[in-house]
């Protein structure tokens, strides 16, 4: 390496701030094993999850006419039991169309504009939390594993860079809380690896199921940083970097969260 | 020692000192203008002392953040974070000024900390409109805070 080179490599790397390491594989936990007994056996316990009413919900949408084409989704899929089994696992996914990824959510309201021609469904509303929850649910147990498209390196990327962000008047980042201090506490609450395995799920404090965007949006607000939009490509782009995170890791829609 | 050397001490440390004095571009963004000198900012930020009493309730209160990542003498909140070293006895290790610039920007002693810099405004992306241009705290608040931190002695 010329001396100049190598000045400049060595004020890069000195200018870099001080990053901690990713969470080895071995070593990630979902946000379930920080749980108290009794939020995970409301989990467990299909009769005693809430989430499971959203997913019954969706599982009526599924086979409902919807939109000018008259058409059901099972119309085209089928039994969602076999057509839509490890679909979530891999999602947000590359869409050729738009040329960039989509998340579920974004998925499904494609399908209604494009095939049913139905109007989207409103970000957060029962109708597409129903339906997300019902599909992802068909992944349950399944290992989380985003595609091996080159086509996605870069949105992955981007979602890690924004995870690696300091921003908002608190000036953290995501990785500040989820990669350097999951075994804390912030205030009363455990930290966790902020795993996205259990989305769209009932959070206790929302007394109502949520998206994933949801749930990024408030630690973003938490941070006191203007949050993104929903369905904004940052949202995805973390949504990603979140799913690649936690590849191998079982899906485990409808989860509940304290 | 002998005269000349003490001499040649002293100019050293005097330059030492006019190096770390460094005045803060406070103002310029609307906020009260502070010194730095050394790891400390040694006059109060309002001029006046702050209120120990009203510093410990906004160490309480879950908007001045500080009880998210840091435990306390506070027997009357079981919510305490552990993310930070705990703020009993930290009058004892640090001296107000130490204290005050601890409050004002940790990060100018820390860099990689994930202390908020609870007096400054530059420097900060995507800050939500509510809290866009405003420091954390106001100086009063800040003042309040030394007062209480440094009357938790051991
Ligand atoms: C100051 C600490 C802090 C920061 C910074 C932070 N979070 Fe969180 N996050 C939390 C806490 C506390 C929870 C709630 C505990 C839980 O349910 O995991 C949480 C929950 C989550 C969850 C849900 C995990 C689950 O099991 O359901 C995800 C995903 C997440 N955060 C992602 C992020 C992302 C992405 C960012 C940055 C945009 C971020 N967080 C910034 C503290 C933080
Ligand atoms: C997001 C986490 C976080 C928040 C919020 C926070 N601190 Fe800190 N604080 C730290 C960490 C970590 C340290 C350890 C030194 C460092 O990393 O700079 C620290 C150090 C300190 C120290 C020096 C402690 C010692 O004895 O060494 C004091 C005093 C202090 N903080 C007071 C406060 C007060 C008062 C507030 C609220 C106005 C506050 N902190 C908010 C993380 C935080």
């Amino acid at each position: 390496m010329k001396p100049v080179r190598a000045i400049v490599t060595v004020l890069l790397i000195a200018a870099v701030p001080v990053l901690a390491a990713e969470i080895p594989q071995s070593e990630r936990r979902s946000g379930f094993s920080f749980m108290g007994p009794d939020t995970q056996a409301m989990q467990n316990d299909d009769t005693a999850n809430p989430g499971i009413l959203w997913v019954l919900d969706g599982e009526a949408l599924w086979k409902s006419k919807a939109g000018a084409a008259g058409k059901a989704c099972a119309d085209c899929h089928g039994d969602a039991r076999t057509s839509m089994k490890g679909v979530a696992a891999r999602y947000p996914a590359f869409d050729k169309a738009l040329g960039h990824p989509v998340d579920l959510e974004q998925r499904i309201n494609n399908c209604r504009t494009t095939h049913q021609q139905a109007t989207p469904l409103p970000y957060e509303s029962r109708e597409l939390l129903a339906l997300t929850a019902f599909l992802a649910q068909q992944s349950r147990g399944m290992s989380i594993m985003p595609e091996r498209d080159p086509q996605l390196e870069p949105f992955i990327a981007k979602g890690r860079e924004l995870f690696l962000q300091r921003q908002g008047q608190l000036n953290l980042a995501c990785a500040n809380c989820h990669d350097d201090n999951w075994d804390k506490r912030l205030a009363g609450s455990a930290i966790t690896q902020g795993h996205p395995t259990g989305y769209p799920l009932y959070r206790l404090e929302w007394q109502s199921l949520g998206s994933l965007q949801r749930r990024l949006r408030a630690c973003i607000s938490g941070i006191r940083a203007q949050p993104y939009a929903f369905g904004a490509p940052e949202l995805v782009e973390l949504e990603l970097y979140l799913m690649w995170r936690a590849r191998g890791m079982p899906a485990e829609t409808p989860a509940v969260r304290p | 020692m002998p005269l000349a050397r003490s001499a040649m001490l002293i100019a050293a440390a005097m330059l030492v000192m006019s190096v770390l004095v460094v005045p803060s571009r406070a103002d310029e963004q609307g906020l009260r203008p502070y010194v730095v000198v050394g790891d400390a900012i040694p006059q109060s930020l309002t001029g006046m002392p702050g209120d120990a009493a009203r510093g410990r309730a906004l160490v309480l209160d879950r908007t001045s953040t500080c009880i998210l990542c840091h435990s306390g003498p506070l027997p009357e909140t079981q919510f305490q974070g552990d993310l930070a070293p705990s703020l009993t006895g930290a009058g004892s290790r640090w001296s107000e000024g130490q204290l005050r610039l601890r409050l004002v920007d940790a990060s100018r002693l820390n860099p990689a900390t994930i202390m908020p810099s609870y007096y400054r405004i530059e420097g900060l992306a995507r800050v939500g409109p509510a809290w866009r241009g405003k420091p954390i705290l106001s100086a009063e608040q800040i003042e309040d805070l030394v007062a209480y931190l440094a009357s938790l002695r051991e």
